[in-house]
């Protein structure tokens, strides 16, 4: 009965010992925004104190986008990160196991959860895209004012969404513009990571942005979608 | 002997009394959440510290319509918040207990449990709905009372005493007491009814015309009054946020940036929800658009350029996006079905 007492006692600490092994943390992921390096807040919103790469000068009213799969976590997961209202900018992400990990997320949301209007929060936030467009969410409205050729003010909506084809309204043709953004390995340890947006290469980055070409009706744009997407893919970066 | 015995009965007697005092538990209000906001939007926002009970609610309703809140006694809060008109009034500025009209256009008052934003009033300047309930009563232009004196007659009543202790377990009424049991009430009125809100149940079909206006509504290129005023997915058919809809190339009247001090917000008003229109004309917050063909040509060819319009206002320089005759004429087809009658009918049997 002794030895059967013992190996029960040495098993039970080897799983003791096992559990104590893994250590769980909290990370928090925070999202930044600049402008070619210069740091950009809501204070800096609704002024002409940005120039894009095609030299229009441009006034931030509003920015919101919506991040979904964020690999930390390993539930389904979305958040709307609106840098006007100065929410969702920080992300907690908690007991999760130190280490180095890959931190992959995909800006909007692929096909397959891109799924009308089953996100209550995002109905609440009215971010929704219509029907006729196929329906889902948007993934990032930026809007905002540029100096037109005219030298007046006009008005922008950069509003990124699935891309669609509306040629033939009966049958609509999509083509998924959300993007993975892998930003690389990171160590995890009860620590803070800067997830940077520089908005400005939303306008350059391979394609460069006329505003006075491109400026309003953007989401039914189906080619307008694909260069948005392809912008997008260069605008987020780790802090190093 | 005998004051020993009236001594004794009468300590009982008091400490019955406060012991249902203290026991007294108001029952739990089951607030009747549509389905469509149910299956689609977050919770509605139900402070911690004001939680509806059936006494609470009840309580609000009476001081909603006694003009015992009012400095000469003449006016309630459904004097300009009336329930046939989807809780407003059918004025431009409503005249306050003075005559003296205010400048901004009454409210109506529905759904105000899901502004998530807890901003209340056209320029924001309520941070709570309770906040909202209490400023009115001593707004010079509007009911124009003494908190002390309104307390006081309350405090009087025959009634309002025990309804308060029922209420909210004391009998001291309180300016704080009456707000919350005012915001309670507000927070029942849920319009959720209508007949687009039937077909989006598959209850009910849309006309060639509604549905057309539909498609104007959501069309980025036509209306794209989906931006700012809900859609299927959202049957608030507002944001709650705050924008320039570009009314006013300069303004008299500069809304939500009186409120923050930030010029940027000049200009800015509350996005109002579209539901029951045909019960809350004149339209915008200083109620200037006496029909929704006004409202609807300000939007196709009205806008004005100002410093502070929302860039979702789509070509300024052209004055708006030119709907053609008949997009017009859907869209407020389109419109008018989000009236709620089943909400007037209920409300008008509330006082």
């Amino acid at each position: 009965m002794k030895k059967y007492i013992a190996v029960f006692c040495v098993v039970l600490s080897l799983l003791i010992s096992c559990t104590d092994e893994v250590e769980n943390t909290t990370v928090t992921l925070n999202f930044t925004h600049n402008w070619d390096g210069v740091p950009v807040t809501n204070k800096d919103f609704n002024k002409f104190k940005f120039t894009n790469a095609n030299g229009e000068e441009i006034s931030i009213n509003r920015l919101r986008y919506v991040i979904s799969n964020v690999s930390l976590i390993n539930t389904t997961n979305h958040f709307l990160i609106d840098l006007g209202e100065n929410t969702g900018m920080s992300i907690p992400v908690s007991n999760i196991e130190t280490g180095t990990f890959d931190l992959k997320f995909t800006f909007g949301f692929k096909d397959s959860e891109n799924k009308d209007g089953i996100y209550q929060d995002l109905n609440s936030a009215n971010f929704n895209v219509p029907g006729m467009l196929g329906g889902g969410y948007h993934f990032m409205q930026f809007d905002g004012k540029y100096i037109d050729t005219d030298n007046e003010e006009a008005n922008f909506n950069y509003h990124a969404i699935r891309a669609v084809n509306r040629e033939n309204p009966d049958e609509l043709v999509f083509q998924d513009t959300s993007f993975e953004v892998n930003l690389g390995k990171v160590n995890i340890n009860n620590n803070q990571i800067e997830i940077q947006m520089n908005i400005a290469e939303w306008f350059k980055n391979p394609n460069l942005w006329n505003l006075n070409e491109l400026n309003t009706v953007l989401m039914p744009n189906f080619e307008a979608q694909k260069l948005m997407s392809a912008n997008g893919k260069s605008v987020f970066s780790l802090r190093e | 002997m005998k004051k020993i015995i009236f001594l004794l009965a009468f300590s009982f007697l008091v400490s019955c009394t406060s012991k249902e005092e203290e026991i007294y538990t108001p029952i739990s209000y089951n607030l009747k959440v549509p389905s469509l906001f149910a299956d689609k939007l977050i919770a509605p926002i139900i402070p911690s510290n004001n939680l509806l009970t059936e006494e609470g609610v009840a309580l609000g309703k009476k001081l909603f319509f006694d003009t015992l809140l009012s400095g000469d006694e003449t006016q309630s809060c459904a004097s300009c918040h009336n329930p046939e008109n989807a809780f407003t009034d059918n004025q431009q500025f409503s005249d306050g207990v003075t005559g003296d009209f205010g400048n901004r256009n009454s409210m109506p008052l529905f759904n105000l449990a899901w502004n998530f934003d807890e901003r209340f009033t056209w320029d924001g300047k309520n941070f709570s709905l309770e906040l909202q309930a209490f400023e009115p009563v001593t707004n010079p232009v509007e009911m124009n009372a003494n908190w002390d004196e309104v307390v006081q007659r309350l405090q009087n009543h025959k009634e309002y005493p025990i309804l308060f202790q029922q209420a909210f377990g004391t009998l001291k009424i309180d300016s704080v007491l009456v707000s919350k049991a005012l915001a309670q009430f507000e927070r029942t009125l849920i319009s959720g009814n209508s007949k687009f809100d039937k077909f989006l149940k598959g209850e009910a079909t849309l006309t060639p015309e509604e549905q057309n206006g539909f498609d104007v509504f959501m069309d980025e290129a036509r209306g794209d009054c989906f931006h700012c005023h809900g859609s299927n997915n959202n049957p608030l058919w507002t944001d709650n946020k705050f924008h320039n809809n570009g009314l006013d190339a300069t303004f008299t009247d500069i809304g939500l940036g009186a409120v923050t001090g930030d010029p940027a917000d000049n200009g800015k008003f509350k996005s109002p929800s579209l539901r029951n229109l045909i019960f809350t004309a004149p339209y915008m917050h200083d109620g200037r658009f006496t029909t929704l063909e006004e409202v609807i040509t300000h939007y196709s060819e009205g806008l004005q350029q100002s410093a502070t319009v929302d860039p979702l206002m789509k070509k300024v320089k052209q004055g708006g996006v030119n709907l053609t005759a008949k997009d017009k004429a859907d869209l407020k087809a389109f419109l008018v079905t989000l009236s709620d009658f089943n909400f007037i009918e209920k409300s008008r049997f509330l006082e």
